[in-house]
């Protein structure tokens, strides 16, 4: 009676032995300074599910790229840009195979929420009363380069030039207009949706702004190099899209 | 060199001059006050003009950030009454490499008024000198070299400031690019030439420093 009991039980047992002893992964990812909220909720929620834990690396896509590049132990890198990757590519240190990208985000002109300036086009921000703009580093970080391009495109880059100044990442963008030091920035619609101390002045039409995409993909390097594509197509599932888009992302093809 | 890396040399060679220049008449009085009285909290005060030397620069630039941003207590008042914002121009640097580089001129300098015997001073008041005079005609010369080495270390150390410059000026080109400012975004950039060149220069100029200020403080001692 009792072993007959124990013998229907059994397989059970093992699985949930089985389950412990599963190696638990540690996946590193490397990702674009504006994903940061976005990627934390969603790698809280995967740790729940799977009980791999997700480290992140949030920095501007350039400085992460540089990392990479010298050997910095990334599995998956998540870039605010497609030139990154490139790069990383050509040098031989993408997964090919695992690269994709179905994510995108808009610029908006951003001013502290106390703020007076009324901002009705970009034009504005060649106004006396703008003494610095805060951008990513247009030189190297990507929402820095959508920036000055968008401001190219509508012939207002070199006006503004002189008044740029260039941070280390998007985030830091955002907090240079929060602390009032910078009178306007130009950030993603992501980054001042959850920013409380400023307020969107103006929000660059999608068709008007450059085009934004954030791929990703598994390091050739990685450690963990399934558990990485593991994650990887959980970020590009839809329910992971699906945060993504209440954080305001643009997700492509995402099945209400 | 381009004339571009030129321009940041020569930025971060008087930027760092002049951030010196400002704080050598407090850093000689502090000094002075701590090499010769004796006075309640006085090593409260040591304590707190040596914590730039070992706390994190990137802190201790936040602390700036927060009294010279627009929002600060310094900076709002600037901002409000002078029209003069100091976050993000050649200012934050300036303050920012003025005190990173307070507590080495502190300490340097009050050594060097220690090396000089008190008789001396005693010797003159007695003769009638008054504290000024004693100061200027006596202390003042026997510690002189001392001094010159204590402000060529504070020199040194002010151009190789990063964390509290990159807190408060950041890093805009042809504004408040530094020395340590420019390696650190050429190595960004990938543009390890330029990042080699400017490391070049760094290390002439502290090794130049740094050996100029030992062989005053040297010629102190003897």
């Amino acid at each position: 009676m009792h072993i007959t009991r124990l013998l229907k039980i059994a397989p059970v047992l093992a699985l949930v032995c089985a389950g412990v002893t599963v190696h638990a992964a540690t996946i590193t990812v490397f990702a674009a300074a504006s994903l940061t909220d976005a990627l934390g909720e969603i790698a809280r929620n995967y740790q729940g599910e799977t009980g791999n834990k997700i480290e992140f690396n949030f920095a501007g896509s350039s400085v992460l790229e540089r990392q990479i590049e010298e050997g910095a132990p990334a599995d998956i890198f998540f870039s605010a840009d497609e030139a990154r990757m490139d790069a990383l590519e050509e040098k031989g240190l993408v997964v090919g195979k695992t690269r994709r990208s179905r994510l995108s985000n808009s610029l908006v002109i951003v001013v502290a929420k106390d703020s007076l300036l009324s901002i009705q086009s970009p034009k504005d921000l060649a106004a006396d009363g703008i003494g610095h703009i805060a951008l990513a580093d247009p030189q190297t970080v990507p929402a820095g380069i959508y920036a000055r391009e968008y401001l190219g495109k509508i012939h207002l880059w070199e006006k503004i030039a002189p008044k740029v100044v260039p941070m280390a990442n998007v985030r830091a963008a955002l907090a240079a207009v929060e602390s009032g030091d910078a009178e306007a920035g130009i950030v993603y619609k992501t980054d001042a949706a959850i920013s409380k101390k400023t307020r969107v002045a103006y929000e660059v039409p999608r068709q008007d702004g450059p085009r934004i995409r954030y791929p990703m993909a598994v390091m050739k390097e990685a450690r963990e190099q399934k558990a990485a594509l593991a994650f990887l197509e959980y970020l590009d599932s839809d329910a992971a899209g699906r945060l993504f888009a209440r954080f305001g992302f643009i997700v492509d093809n995402l099945a209400p | 060199m381009t004339t571009q890396e030129w321009q940041i040399v020569w930025f971060t060679a008087w930027v760092s001059a002049l951030s010196t220049l400002v704080i050598l008449p407090p850093g000689l009085a502090v000094a002075w006050l701590l090499a010769r009285r004796d006075w309640p909290g006085k090593s409260i005060v040591e304590t707190l003009v040596a914590l730039p030397l070992v706390m994190p620069p990137v802190a201790t630039g936040l602390i700036l950030l927060k009294i010279l941003g627009r929002r600060g207590v310094v900076g709002g008042f600037f901002h409000d009454r002078l029209h003069m914002d100091i976050i993000f121009t050649w200012r934050a640097v300036l303050v920012a490499l003025g005190v990173m580089s307070f507590p080495l001129l502190v300490r340097s300098t009050q050594w060097a008024f220690e090396q000089v015997n008190p008789r001396f001073e005693q010797i003159a008041r007695t003769l009638g000198a008054s504290d000024g005079r004693v100061f200027f005609t006596i202390t003042l010369p026997l510690a002189l070299r001392g001094i010159i080495g204590g402000v060529l270390l504070a020199f040194a150390r002010a151009l190789g400031e990063f964390g509290a410059t990159i807190m408060v000026a950041g890093y805009i080109p042809g504004k408040t690019a530094t020395l340590s400012l420019s390696i650190y975004q050429s190595v960004q950039l990938g543009e390890d030439t330029t990042a080699y060149r400017l490391l070049g220069v760094s290390v002439a100029l502290a090794f130049g420093a740094v050996w100029g200020s030992g062989w005053f403080m040297r010629r102190q001692r003897s």
